[in-house]
């Protein structure tokens, strides 16, 4: 296949894995908005637009960090490149662009997308609609992964989507657990108090695992046991290591059809070794920020070398 | 079913408001319908469009904005003897048209037996002189071409154009068929006709016929596009996409080891036959224009060594040419040492005096054209323009003569479309598709119709109002 469409297969993917996931954070700030005072709203407002690398791009346009506000930018914003209606537009351009590399139901599925998400973010969103917005980027990324589960060949074409689908969310699993590490901090966290189980649950709920995990542990709230969950558990789709062995097994198919590794395949799976000798203790021993800082440098590393081996651009 | 009387050829209805035999089958299906489910088709149909993505961006509109070009429910049919007598027509001049840039490349024999004026050539800046005495590998200069049609009568059909650069519309004489299938399966299984849905298979069979000698056994077709923000963007895709060849685009590609290469994620991996749809100006920024990105720098040199075949050859354009097709009745009997069996549009050269003359003198009665304008712009229709446009018109005439030719207005046939008020004639035209190999001519039966959307209008082109249809050819 091409180059560039490999590359546009693999941004594709990334676009709308991001999209999805600031939806998903969107959907957990607006819901702290509902049930917390000024101060808690604000503080998870803005940890939405670090967390997703926008807050001093919001800070230059707004005075403070509104629901409504923060919304509007992330959602919309036309002075913002990387608002969620950029991503399905950014996603649907690379779609076209490898039209000829996706079946019809991928792309139609993901034209689908934009049309309707370029209708319901035509203007302002209204707090009434938010619930229905967000759950609308969500379902229709899902029903973009689900075309392609379903319809698409499983050949170099599908590993690059892949790669890109899990490459993105490690990156935003890492990025949130990294804003909020604070919380997760043993010598922070007192057992019992309300407002930390709040805080927990919010983190949990950023990447859609707070069901699991209570599934899991039986209702009980733990810092270290929602970090180990996040980074460690193979079960959970959205974990670190769940999101490095869905990568591994990709680049393995990517070895197998190409008849040889590239360089991407040792740098991931040095990467990989390493994430998988640790314990969660290790890993609060060493530092929890530290720990995630190394990890999103080696998975942007993995990504550039991908590009660079499969020669996404010229 | 209602006919509003025109002055003009009605395909669907005699003079006398019978029903024509082409469409007979149709027209008692039609009647059997529920007129508010039919009213339901027709608005989905627009949905079904929207949602595949067949959409063509507009040039100077906004930030690329996507449009649809409009589709018309009620088919436009063709009997079999019709089409039989049709595509002769069509094959003859397609056969003359290669005969013809062969020629003009190469020794030039119609202008040294004075059929061909010189200056046609001189003058003219499709003609390319980089292609002179280069010979496409298998001969074959273009291998598609459409063959814009109008009918005036029973048995009157005329070329209005040739279409020998880069035709486009195939996708939507497909998409058309695949649109009315779904939305009227029974209507197929009622009416005989003729299917379309293999033209790219044909298509992808006849390049890779046309690959050069160096080429793999099975020949490595690519499309070249200009990219995504391109009018046809979505045919080129459609096309690659339907033949399982790859969509390249220039930044895709770079002369290696003496063969045109695309980028692969394995590396350079050379391509033996590009179907492309950039024009000439931009293959080769090292031969035509130096600041071109959509091309390929230096292909002309590995064209030159027959190391790849270009579809369609560079400088076709001279073939389709309006300062040529007023000729084209000598080429087609000067090579083929036949009468021509499609007419074609008496036209009038205002390079020459007295045509000038008389197109002057009859402006409100004539079309006036540019020669080398496409795309229904740049045009003055006599009949319906005011009297101020006529006048500017003039002038612009009278400046660069050479520029255009005039035709009479034609009373071109109509075709029923669909609307809330029920059933409306309006003008069409037809291209049909045509396909050239070193193995032969092949004609997809029927084509596209474009038709006029806007009552009394004669101006079919998608970039200003017109829609297609469904276009049938039955079986015998």
């Amino acid at each position: 296949m091409l180059g560039r469409s490999a590359n546009g297969i693999y941004w594709m993917s990334r676009y709308l894995e991001r999209a999805e996931n600031c939806a998903r954070l969107l959907d957990v700030g607006f819901r702290m908005a509902l049930t917390r005072g000024d101060h808690a709203q604000e503080e998870e407002w803005r940890s939405v637009l670090v967390t997703i690398g926008q807050n001093e791009d919001f800070l230059q346009r707004n005075g403070d960090y509104t629901g409504p506000q923060v919304c509007n930018f992330i959602l919309r914003d036309k002075d913002n490149p990387a608002s969620v209606l950029r991503m399905i537009e950014y996603a649907r351009t690379n779609a076209r662009a490898v039209r000829t590399s996706i079946t019809r139901e991928v792309w139609e599925a993901t034209n689908e997308s934009w049309m309707l998400l370029r209708e319901m973010l035509s203007r302002p969103p209204r707090e009434s609609e938010m619930g229905a917005i967000l759950s609308a980027i969500r379902r229709q990324a899902m029903l973009v992964r689900g075309a392609m589960e379903g319809s698409m060949l499983r050949n170099e074409v599908f590993n690059f989507s892949r790669i890109g689908t899990f490459v993105e969310r490690a990156d935003n699993t890492a990025r949130i657990l990294d804003v909020k590490y604070h919380v997760l901090l043993p010598s922070i966290a007192w057992v019992g108090s309300s407002l930390d189980n709040v805080q927990w649950e919010t983190v949990l709920r950023s990447v859609a695992g707070d069901r699991a995990y209570r599934w899991l542990n039986a209702g009980g709230m733990d810092p270290r046991g929602i970090a180990e969950f996040l980074i460690l558990d193979r079960r959970f789709p959205r974990s670190l290591v769940f999101c490095y062995e869905k990568i591994r097994s990709n680049m393995t198919g990517l070895a197998l059809q190409y008849g040889g590794e590239t360089e991407a395949h040792g740098l991931l799976r040095h990467a990989g070794a390493r994430l998988h000798q640790l314990t969660i203790e290790a890993i609060f021993e060493r530092g929890l920020h530290e720990f995630l800082t190394e990890f999103i440098g080696d998975t942007i590393r993995i990504g550039e070398a991908i590009s660079a081996d499969y020669r996404f651009i010229a | 079913m209602q006919q509003t009387a025109t002055a003009n050829y009605d395909e669907m209805y005699d003079a006398d408001g019978a029903v024509r035999s082409a469409y007979g089958g149709y027209c008692e299906w039609y009647g059997e319908q529920d007129r508010d489910w039919l009213r339901k088709q027709h608005i989905e149909a627009e949905r079904f469009f929207r949602r595949t993505g067949i959409t063509f961006n507009v040039y100077g509109d906004d930030a690329g904005e996507e449009r649809l070009i409009p589709f018309d429910m009620i088919p436009r049919i063709i009997t079999a003897r019709e089409w039989r007598k049709l595509s002769r027509g069509i094959e003859q001049r397609v056969r003359a048209l290669n005969a013809f840039l062969s020629d003009l490349y190469h020794r030039q024999e119609i202008v040294r037996a004075g059929r061909l004026p010189l200056h046609v050539l001189r003058d003219n800046d499709a003609f390319l002189p980089q292609m002179i005495g280069l010979t496409p590998p298998g001969g074959v200069y273009t291998h598609i071409v459409g063959i814009d049609l109008v009918r005036t009568g029973p048995e009157e059909f005329m070329v209005l154009e040739d279409n020998a650069r880069t035709p486009s519309g195939v996708s939507y004489m497909l998409e058309n068929r695949e649109t009315m299938m779904a939305m009227f399966p029974e209507l197929f299984s009622r009416v005989p006709v003729r299917p379309v849905q293999d033209y790219p298979h044909r298509l992808a069979r006849s390049l890779s016929a046309s690959a050069p000698d160096c080429a793999a056994a099975r020949p490595v077709v690519a499309v070249l596009t200009p990219g995504i923000y391109n009018s046809a963007y979505f045919e080129h895709a459609f096309l690659a996409d339907q033949m399982g060849a790859e969509l390249v685009e220039g930044s895709d590609l770079r002369v290696v080891d003496g063969r045109v290469a695309m980028r692969t994620t394995r590396g350079y991996e050379p391509i033996d036959v590009l179907y492309r749809r950039v024009d000439d100006d931009y293959l080769d920024p090292l031969t035509f224009k130096p600041g071109s990105v959509l091309g390929v720098p230096g292909i002309m040199d590995v064209y030159r060594a027959g190391r790849i075949t270009i579809a369609n050859a560079p400088g076709t354009g001279i073939a389709d040419d309006k300062a040529i097709y007023s000729f084209m009745p000598e080429i087609v009997e000067f090579y083929t040492g036949e009468k021509p069996l499609l007419q074609n549009v008496p036209t009038w050269r205002c390079s020459e005096p007295e045509s000038l003359r008389y197109v002057l003198d009859n402006l409100s009665e004539l079309v006036v054209k540019e020669v080398h304008g496409s795309g229904g712009y740049g045009m003055l229709i006599g009949p319906t323009a005011s009297r101020k446009e006529i006048a500017a018109f003039e002038k612009k005439l009278r400046a660069r003569p050479t520029n255009y030719i005039a035709q009479p207005t034609l009373s071109l046939s109509t075709v029923p479309i669909f609307t809330k008020a029920g059933l409306a004639p309006r003008h069409v035209d037809l291209r049909p598709f045509v396909l050239v190999s070193p193995n032969g001519v092949e004609i997809t039966p029927g084509g596209l119709t474009r038709v006029a959307l806007k009552k009394g209008s004669l101006v079919v082109n998608s970039s200003q109002g017109g829609g297609t249809k469904d276009s049938w050819v039955l079986e015998d």
